[in-house]
């Protein structure tokens, strides 16, 4: 324990650092680490009576999950996983830190925002960064050359808040992907096919998937003259495309690294190209673009690739894009994102949300899918270098609750957060004892029920509490009920009530509930 | 040296080994997981998810909501919270930012949820899993990444009833998971602080005395005895008193009959427990509860049919069909082989346990028909293309 004087000089410290931020005008941010850093060391001195007071709070970056949020999250990793499972795929697990010799060297510039746990004595280990190094690792630990696994889990990553806003650092991803020497383009094909029927069964909206392929990218760098240790550079350039103009990154071309314009210009000419099978063909015939054999080799895959995704009854939706350029170094043929159209039509029904039938409401834009194939990774992992080839895609899915839960407010729908079926209630009291009884035959009978912690409670508090909570039946039991020997049973929306014989409720509860959606 | 102190260090010298790289400058390291942690391969997700899924069916069953929070709190939130076992806390390296320290249980982070959101009525569950630094010379073979899974009731109600409730919870899932006959032992705080204090133990020595009578369920009386007398400072006389005591056990009636003990009603403390005992036990006869039975192959994928040809070049028509199948929600898997042999996709299917396989062939195709084969009894029958969805759907919703 650090003595008392020393933590106190150091509370002064702290404060004069954080008077100074303030009339500075120092970043929100900034001022409010230096805060709880002040209110840490305040806290360590204790409340009078030596009362261990301690700040609330999780920690920066990270969120609690609340029970609606955990509904939501449920229903989309349902479709997702009903998707992965419908295609036949396996699903692993690993720690949630690795060694930081499994990490390091992997993730380039990127490093910098990877979490380290502290040297106490053992291992040097750190949190993941993502779920496809710990993949790797794991297909070479074992020694497996086929898979076909999803994994979803929480990955680590300390952003500086100061640069990306809102962003966590704690967050889902949700990785699908295929490992294994295969007959060229179907596991790739697949893997769209996945997408597709992930982003249309979620329902948000029209979307679209970019392709493009590393190769093509290389191939149609090099005969437009870059010099070869400027691809990786020039890639991340055009990745930009997205998000700015082409005059912003033609100038990022010439300006910062160094292409002459003729050269821009002449990327400028393909990375304008969008398109299907159609596409590939036609680029086939290029004059410059023929004579790279990369290129070529990926505009064949290209045009195979189409094929089998005409046969899968995707290509709706899939575009042909040259200016994909993903950022992750270690991609090795095709590559692909998902991007959703711009605006949500939202029709805002209630009154309180101040707006007027009709009310167009834009939810969030941005990629909600990305991955490729990356044949190098595992080789890597191999003492022997032994190479797997794997192709996968990952799914944005915070993105995706982040529209659910917008969506679920602009709709002001109401999302339940159990699943109770039925409340066993009474109107009378002294009436435990039956209500505990019944509630036990229905959770024998695995019927979803409540009961409350109450010995006599009001007939309208239990309703109240099922309107709250969104219970939909209530069985009411009372002194003439019991006598008849049936059970009252009442929708709570609509107030129809009905006497079901005692020993038919189970059944009519079943039969009720399974037409529910 | 043990052998995990020994590992320990051989470990260190190949990471340092490692940073000198292969002989081509190749970056060569030991391929691991963290010491104390494991990955879960397929069998065991499938073995995981089932566990989870019956738990879970009963936790809803009981209307309980689900929270989730974050893999590390502040160091500050879980300092001062768990005594000894602080030591075995992760901390995150002090990269500049806020002090970190990976949870070392959910019942923390849960009252800092409570606190943090003013909740004061909640019935939550929570699976996730948790992080001590155990030393393993002490405690080998536990894990120190390891899944806990909680079950809480938080707010003011009338007595005993949520208490009744979270062991109906717990004889339902024990049941369920078919483990076997089980037994849940039930006690009260406030009738163990009576009963010390009316056998003479002195104040300051109940939690130590506490902790000594819990390893009655591992040790004899004689142990236990000892170590009451000859470590912990009590005299015979009082520890024999404890002894008559604590060899009790019933139900009902020895709540009943211990509140007419002499010794025990005279402290308000113990009545009050074993008042609520009785009622508890009350709550636990409403609540009665029946066995049930599972038994099922382990699969670690939910393939319901693999569509395959026997002939050559049909990939395409594998591929179509198959996308019929996907679209009408059926799982089903093709082989990445533009012209596999049959008998390779039949072995596919015995191997990952799919029991149904639709076949295609030229002849098959002119008839406008599907071999539906099932792998385990290779009985076949041709069904009519278009009725064949209609036909799996019927097939797979009378499987288990």
């Amino acid at each position: 324990m650090a003595d008392k004087a020393q933590i106190q000089e150091a509370i002064k410290a702290q404060g004069e650092v954080v008077r100074r931020l303030k009339a500075e005008k120092a970043s929100k941010d900034q001022i409010d680490e230096e805060v709880a850093k002040l209110l840490q060391l305040k806290a360590q001195l204790g409340g009078e009576d030596g009362k261990h007071v301690f700040v609330l709070k999780t920690a920066k970056g990270t969120r609690d999950y609340n029970p609606k949020q955990m509904a939501i999250r449920e229903k989309v990793f349902n479709t997702i996983i009903g998707c992965f499972k419908r295609h036949g795929a396996e699903t692993i697990d690993t720690p949630v830190f690795e060694l930081k010799e499994t990490l390091t060297g992997k993730y380039g510039e990127d490093s910098k925002l990877i979490y380290d746990l502290k040297d106490q004595g053992g291992e040097l280990l750190s949190l993941r960064y993502d779920l496809t190094v710990p993949f790797a690792r794991y297909l070479a630990m074992n020694k497996i050359t086929n898979i076909k696994r999803y994994h979803i889990a929480k990955v680590y990553r300390r952003d500086n808040p100061a640069m990306t806003r809102g962003r966590y650092r704690e967050f889902y991803q949700c990785d699908f992907d295929i490992a294994g020497q295969y007959d060229p383009m179907i596991p790739d094909a697949e893997c769209l096919k996945i997408v597709y029927e992930i982003l249309s069964e979620l329902d948000l909206g029209d979307f679209r998937i970019k392709v493009n392929d590393r190769r093509i990218l290389d191939g149609m760098f090099a005969m437009c003259g870059v010099p070869d240790e400027k691809f990786r550079t020039i890639c991340s350039t055009v990745d930009k495309l997205d998000k700015a103009s082409w005059e912003d990154v033609k100038n990022e071309m010439v300006k910062e690294k160094g292409l002459s314009e003729g050269v821009a210009d002449q990327i400028g000419e393909y990375v304008s190209m969008q398109g299907g099978m159609d596409l590939a063909e036609r680029l086939l015939q290029d004059p410059k673009l023929s004579q790279s054999k990369q290129a070529c080799a990926g505009l064949a895959d290209m045009k195979q690739l189409f094929s089998y995704l005409q046969l899968f009854q995707v290509t709706d939706k899939v575009l042909f894009d040259l200016s994909l350029a993903r950022g992750l170094d270690y991609y090795t043929g095709v590559i692909y994102e998902a991007v959703l159209s711009q605006m949500i039509q939202a029709p805002v029904v209630a009154e309180q949300n101040g707006a007027l039938p009709g009310d167009e409401a834009s939810v969030s834009v941005g990629s909600v899918a990305g991955g490729g194939r990356y044949d190098g990774l595992v080789g890597m992992f191999d003492p022997k270098g032994k190479k797997v080839p794997c192709v996968g895609v990952s799914i944005g899915i915070e993105r995706i609750f982040s529209i659910m839960e917008q969506k679920a407010e602009l709709l002001a729908e109401k999302v339940r957060t159990t699943e109770t079926q039925v409340l066993v209630a009474s109107a009378q009291k002294n009436l435990l004892e039956e209500r505990l009884k019944l509630t036990t035959e229905l959770w024998n009978a695995g019927i979803k029920a409540e009961v409350l912690y109450k010995k006599n409670p009001k007939l309208l508090t239990q309703l109240q509490h099922c309107e709250e909570t969104g219970i939909p039946l209530v069985a009411i039991l009372g002194e003439q009920e019991l006598k008849d020997g049936v059970v009252k049973l009442r929708k709570v929306a609509s107030r129809e009530e009905v006497d079901v014989p005692r020993e038919e409720l189970v059944e009519e509860l079943k039969r009720r509930t399974s037409k529910l959606p | 040296m043990t052998v995990s102190q020994i590992d320990e260090e051989v470990a260190k010298l190949l990471q340092l080994k490692a940073q000198l790289g292969g002989e081509d400058g190749k970056h060569v390291f030991v391929l691991k997981t963290a010491k104390g942690t494991r990955d879960y391969n397929p069998k065991q997700m499938a073995i995981r998810e089932k566990v989870f899924n019956t738990i879970i069916g009963c936790f809803k069953r009981h209307g309980a909501e689900t929270i989730d929070t974050p893999v590390f709190e502040l160091k500050e939130t879980l300092t001062g919270k768990y005594g000894e076992d602080s030591k075995l806390i992760y901390d995150l390296k002090d990269q500049g930012g806020e002090l970190l320290s990976l949870r070392y249980d959910l019942t923390v982070p849960f009252a800092r949820y409570l606190a943090m959101n003013k909740i004061t009525n909640i019935k939550r569950y929570h699976i996730a899993k948790v992080y001590r630094r155990d030393n393993p010379a002490m405690t080998r073979g536990r894990y120190r990444e390891f899944y806990q899974c909680d079950f809480d009731i938080a707010g003011q109600y009338d007595p005993m009833i949520p208490d009744a409730e979270c062991l109906k919870i717990v004889y339902e899932i024990l049941s369920e998971l078919d483990l076997g006959d089980f037994r849940i032992k039930v006690n009260d705080r406030r009738i163990l602080d009576g009963m010390f204090a009316m056998c003479g133990v002195p104040d300051e020595k109940f939690r130590t005395i506490c902790s000594t009578v819990d390893k009655l369920d591992k040790a004899s009386w004689e142990d236990v005895k000892n170590e009451m007398v000859k470590e912990k400072g009590l005299s015979e006389g009082v520890a024999d008193q404890i002894g008559e005591y604590v060899s009790m056990q019933g139900g009902m009636d020895l709540a009943e009959r211990l509140l007419q003990d002499p010794k025990l009603s005279q402290s308000k403390q113990a009545c009050a427990g074993l008042a609520d005992m009785k009622q508890l036990f009350s709550y636990l006869q409403l609540f009665q509860v029946t066995d049930k039975l599972l038994a099922e192959k382990v699969r670690t994928t939910e393939t319901q049919v693999l569509v395959a040809s026997a002939q050559k070049n049909l990939l395409e028509e594998r591929l179509k069909l198959t996308t019929e199948l996907w679209n009408a929600g059926i799982k089903a898997e093709v082989l990445y082989k533009k012209n596999p042999k049959l008998l390779t996709q039949l072995q596919h299917c015995e191997e990952t346990g799919i029991p149904l396989v639709a076949i295609l062939g030229e002849q098959e195709l002119k008839d406008g028909v599907v071999k539906l084969r099932k792998v385990a009894s290779r009985e076949e029958v041709d069904v009519p293309r278009e009725e064949l969805v209609e036909e799996l759907k019927r097939r797979t919703s009378k499987l288990p």
